[in-house]
């Protein structure tokens, strides 16, 4: 067994009884990014002086006889959205290109104390916007378990690294889906934490009613431990909530007798592949001999969440990147008339053509007119989207759906078509638009040997409980366990 | 076609191309007439959700406390001049 394919709760037990180094930890993951991040393309930028700086400073504290966190010494990479102090930050964008940061991400502030190693910056679609990477500024990242296919997005370059075991986890953020989507295209573990869970602040805004960071993982037990790094109250950020944050390893028991799940029916609509309801069905029938009661349940507004979150989360990426001006920092076109003439070129050059289709797109639908018939429609629709959601769980404690419709498309397949792009999305939106908890784990494979994910989600703050039944499903199942063959 | 693109990109301060226009205009129409469906629902008497939980102003003590740094700051911005960013000139 190589150390770069094991987990976080396994090295930490190898690292406190000083089987192993966190140097030779760092050191099997550079070498393995060296081996494959040519086939796979998740990092943009590596960061290996900073990394082993890291971890020899950890080495020090476990060979003093320090007690150290469970992520003290562990490789972690980074989507390029969260500022990184010192260390260039583009949001997979040109017109970030060469923007250092002065300051951390409270999350990345948060990992830096608990003394993870930080080994470089993934790649992403462009500000997130998109579901397959294939939007990057830079790169296009591919899939592990099969390199003609996409990674999922906008997290993709995270979820295709953990996958490929170019790094132990990661962060991503997920506004729609951009956690999930890709954890369930790379068969890997993702969280989106409750909205106001984990601070935004230092996370590059896109829709800021919706973007929430969160871990994605190799198993259930390190998304615990990744969420107890990165949640808590931060006074930098006015939208993050100030109650207290369990210790969500307790939540690991393998045990759900009883527990009452969920299974809405509108989920499970015609364009959803036959191989991922297969894994469905297949999942809820291993719930059920756990001992879950599994009932069918509505969330009638379900139709209109893609509706809904391209008007809302269009709205709020043009105003969020309108500080996109060539003034303060970032990118700057070469040549230009005068004020106006800067703006428009720099923006034009410096932002991508999914960047600029919805930042035109919410510049309309916000426009004087225009901002009843869409923007507060989409708003009044989302009430009812959440009260769906209010009404389910009052009767059921977590719900269970697929993660995407369809396993990983190929490369290119959706790029001259952003609505079946953004249609791709349709199940993991609504819980962005609630503002609730969810995770995807892997839950089976397609006929093609493609990874199907599996979502389940809680009310409000109830990651505990997600996890918990996560838990229990892993620990009765060995699709978590699957590596991509990476040699051929 | 329900938007008039040229306007609206002149709005979001971004200049199209030709091609641009054009590929954006089918896609943007495509994607509003999608939206749409959104009228079939009554939502008559519906407050707006503008956030998924209830928000606080958030207050703190009004202390003097230091700023990012000045120098940092200018040493990232594509142009700078005494120590103030240089733009085009704005006042004829």
């Amino acid at each position: 067994m190589q150390l770069y394919s094991l987990t976080i709760h396994q090295l930490h037990d190898l690292l406190i009884r000083r089987e192993v180094t966190s140097k030779q930890l760092t050191e099997a993951i550079f070498k393995r990014i060296r081996e494959v991040d040519q086939k796979i393309g998740a990092y943009l930028l590596l960061t290996e002086e900073e990394a082993f700086q890291q971890s020899q400073e950890i080495d020090k504290r476990i060979s003093d006889g320090k007690p150290i966190g469970d992520l003290a010494g562990i490789p972690i990479g980074i989507k390029d959205i969260l500022c990184t102090k010192g260390i260039e930050t583009t949001c997979a964008s040109k017109i970030l290109s060469g923007y250092i940061p002065f300051y951390d991400a409270t999350v990345i502030k948060k990992l830096r104390n608990e003394g993870a190693v930080f080994v470089g910056k993934l790649n992403m679609d462009e500000f997130a916007m998109g579901s397959s990477t294939e939007n990057s500024g830079f790169q296009i990242t591919r899939n592990p378990w099969d390199l003609s296919r996409i990674p999922g997005g906008s997290s993709g370059g995270s979820a295709a690294a953990v996958g490929a075991d170019e790094c132990i986890a990661a962060l991503g953020t997920d506004t729609g889906g951009s956690i999930r989507q890709p954890a369930a295209c790379c068969g890997v573990v993702g969280m989106k934490p409750t909205y106001g869970r984990v601070s935004r602040y230092g996370l590059i805004a896109f829709a800021s009613s919706l973007d929430q960071v969160g871990p994605l993982t190799k198993d259930v037990v390190d998304c615990a431990i990744m969420m107890n790094g990165i949640s808590g109250y931060d006074p930098l950020d006015s939208t993050s909530v100030n109650i207290d944050v369990p210790d969500y390893k307790k939540f690991l028991i393998n045990d759900i007798k009883g527990i009452k799940i969920g299974i809405p029916e509108e989920y499970f609509i015609e364009g959803m592949d036959p191989d991922v309801g297969k894994a469905i069905e297949e999942a809820i029938r291993i719930f059920e001999n756990l001992g879950a009661r599994v009932v069918r349940i509505s969330l009638p507004h379900t139709k209109y969440a893609v509706a809904i979150y391209y008007i809302i989360c269009t709205a709020e990426a043009s105003s969020n990147l309108a500080r996109y001006d060539g003034v303060k920092y970032g990118f700057r076109t070469k040549s230009y008339r005068d004020l106006m003439d800067m703006y428009l070129k720099t923006r034009a050059e410096g932002f991508g053509q999914e960047v600029k289709r919805r930042i035109i797109l919410g510049t309309y639908v916000l426009s004087a007119g225009y901002y009843e018939a869409y923007y507060r429609k989409a708003s009044q629709v989302r009430t009812l989207m959440r009260q769906d959601f209010d009404e389910a769980f009052k009767d059921v404690e977590v719900i269970i759906t697929p993660t995407t419709p369809t396993p990983a498309f190929k490369i290119g397949e959706k790029v001259k078509d952003p609505l079946q792009m953004y249609l791709s999305d349709i199940y993991t939106i609504p819980v962005n638009l609630a503002g609730i908890p969810a995770i995807s784990i892997p839950c089976g494979f397609s006929r093609e040997n493609l990874p199907i994910g599996l979502q389940i989600i809680g009310n409000h703050f109830e990651e505990g409980k997600i996890l918990k039944v996560a838990y229990c499903f892993e620990q009765n199942t060995d699709f978590h366990l699957k590596k991509p063959d990476l040699n051929t | 076609m329900k938007m008039d693109i040229e306007k609206v990109a002149r709005l979001a301060r971004i200049e199209l191309s030709q091609e641009e226009k054009k590929i954006f205009g089918d896609q943007l129409e495509q994607i509003l007439n999608y939206m749409e469906q959104l009228n079939e629902v009554d939502t008559s008497g519906i407050e707006p959700t503008s956030h998924a939980i209830a928000l606080f102003n958030v207050f703190r003590e009004d202390e003097v406390r230091p700023s990012f740094p000045k120098d940092e700051i200018l040493d990232i911005a594509p142009e700078e001049e005494d120590g103030h960013f240089r733009v085009p000139r704005i006042i004829e």
